[in-house]
C-alpha cells in the first residue's frame, strides 16, 4: 500500500517536472521524485542504496543542479523559464516508449520466471540490513570496479573544476 | 512481514519514470532541464536493478550495480554542469536551440 502512495508521488512530481516551465519548480519537483524513489528502495529491502540515493542525489546532484540553474539564468528574468520545443515528437516518442515497455512487461511475465519463483520471500534471511554484505562484496568480488570508481570520481572532480574555472590568459 | 510488492508494478513505475525522462530530454530547450531528464532516466534504470536484486539468491549484484550507476551519474552531473556553465559564459544563453544556431 505504501508502495503505491510513493509511486503516485514519484510519477505526479515527475509529470509536474515536465509540465512546468519554471526551472526552479522543476528542480524541486525532481527533489520530490528522488525522495519517493529512495522510499521505494527502502520498501525493496535495499536500505544502503536508499541512503546512498539520499546522500548522493538529494544532497549532491540536486544541489549541483540548483547551482547550475542559478548560475546559468537570472532568477527574476525570463531565462529561468524553459521553453518547449518538439512537443509533438516528444509526447509521441515517450508515449510509444511507455506503451511498448508496458506491453513488454505485461507479456513477458517476469514473475513466473524460474529463478524468481525459486527465490524465497524472506529475502534478507534473518539479516537486519544489507550494509555488512555490501561491504564484504565491495572488498572481495567488486574490488576492481570500486577502485576504478574512485579513479573516475577523482578525474570527474578535476575535470569539472578545470572546465568551470574561467581561463586566464597567460 | 511486509506483503511482497508485485515485480510487474515496480517495472511499470520504472517504465513511467523512463518515459517522463525521455519527454523531458526531447521537449525542453534549457540545458539544465535536459540534465534533469537524464537523472530521471538513471533513476528508472536503478529502480529496475534494485527490483530484480530482491529476487537474487546472492542478493547483492543488482544493488551493487545500482550503487555504481549512482556514482557514475554523480560524476556525469558534475562534468555536465561545468560544461553548461562554460557554455552560458561563452554564449550568454543556456538555450540549446540558440546555442546550436550560433557559431563559436
Amino acid at each position: 500500500m505504501l508502495f503505491y502512495i510513493f509511486a503516485a508521488i514519484a510519477i505526479l512530481s515527475g509529470a509536474y517536472m515536465v509540465l512546468t516551465r519554471n526551472l526552479l519548480y522543476a528542480g524541486f519537483s525532481l527533489l520530490l521524485t528522488l525522495l519517493s524513489v529512495a522510499a521505494i528502495y527502502v520498501l525493496l529491502f535495499a536500505d544502503f542504496v536508499a541512503v546512498t540515493q539520499l546522500m548522493v542525489y538529494v544532497g549532491g546532484v540536486l544541489v549541483l543542479i540548483l547551482f547550475g540553474i542559478m548560475l546559468s539564468s537570472r532568477v527574476h528574468d525570463k531565462s529561468v523559464m524553459s521553453e518547449n520545443t518538439n512537443v509533438g515528437w516528444g509526447i509521441t516518442i515517450s508515449l510509444l516508449t511507455l506503451i511498448g515497455l508496458s506491453y513488454t512487461i505485461w507479456r513477458a511475465g517476469f514473475s513466473s520466471l524460474p529463478w524468481i519463483q525459486q527465490a524465497g520471500t524472506d529475502v534478507l534471511s534473518g539479516q537486519k540490513s544489507t550494509v555488512q554484505l555490501i561491504g564484504i562484496k565491495l572488498m572481495t568480488d567488486f574490488v576492481l570496479p570500486f577502485e576504478v570508481a574512485s579513479l573516475l570520481l577523482l578525474i570527474a572532480l578535476m575535470g569539472a573544476a578545470y572546465i568551470a574555472t574561467a581561463k586566464q590568459k597567460v | 512481514m511486509i506483503t511482497q510488492i508485485p515485480l510487474e508494478h515496480i517495472l511499470l513505475l520504472s517504465a513511467a519514470l523512463f518515459a517522463i525522462g525521455v519527454l523531458a530530454v526531447i521537449s525542453k530547450r534549457h540545458a539544465v532541464m535536459v540534465l534533469m531528464g537524464i537523472e530521471l532516466i538513471f533513476n528508472a534504470a536503478n529502480l529496475n536493478l534494485v527490483a530484480f536484486s530482491r529476487h537474487d539468491p546472492q542478493l547483492m549484484q543488482g544493488q551493487l550495480f545500482s550503487l555504481f550507476v549512482i556514482l557514475v551519474a554523480a560524476a556525469e552531473a558534475a562534468v555536465a554542469l561545468a560544461i553548461v556553465l562554460r557554455v552560458y559564459q561563452h554564449f550568454k544563453t543556456a538555450n540549446l536551440n540558440q546555442v546550436a544556431s550560433k557559431e563559436g
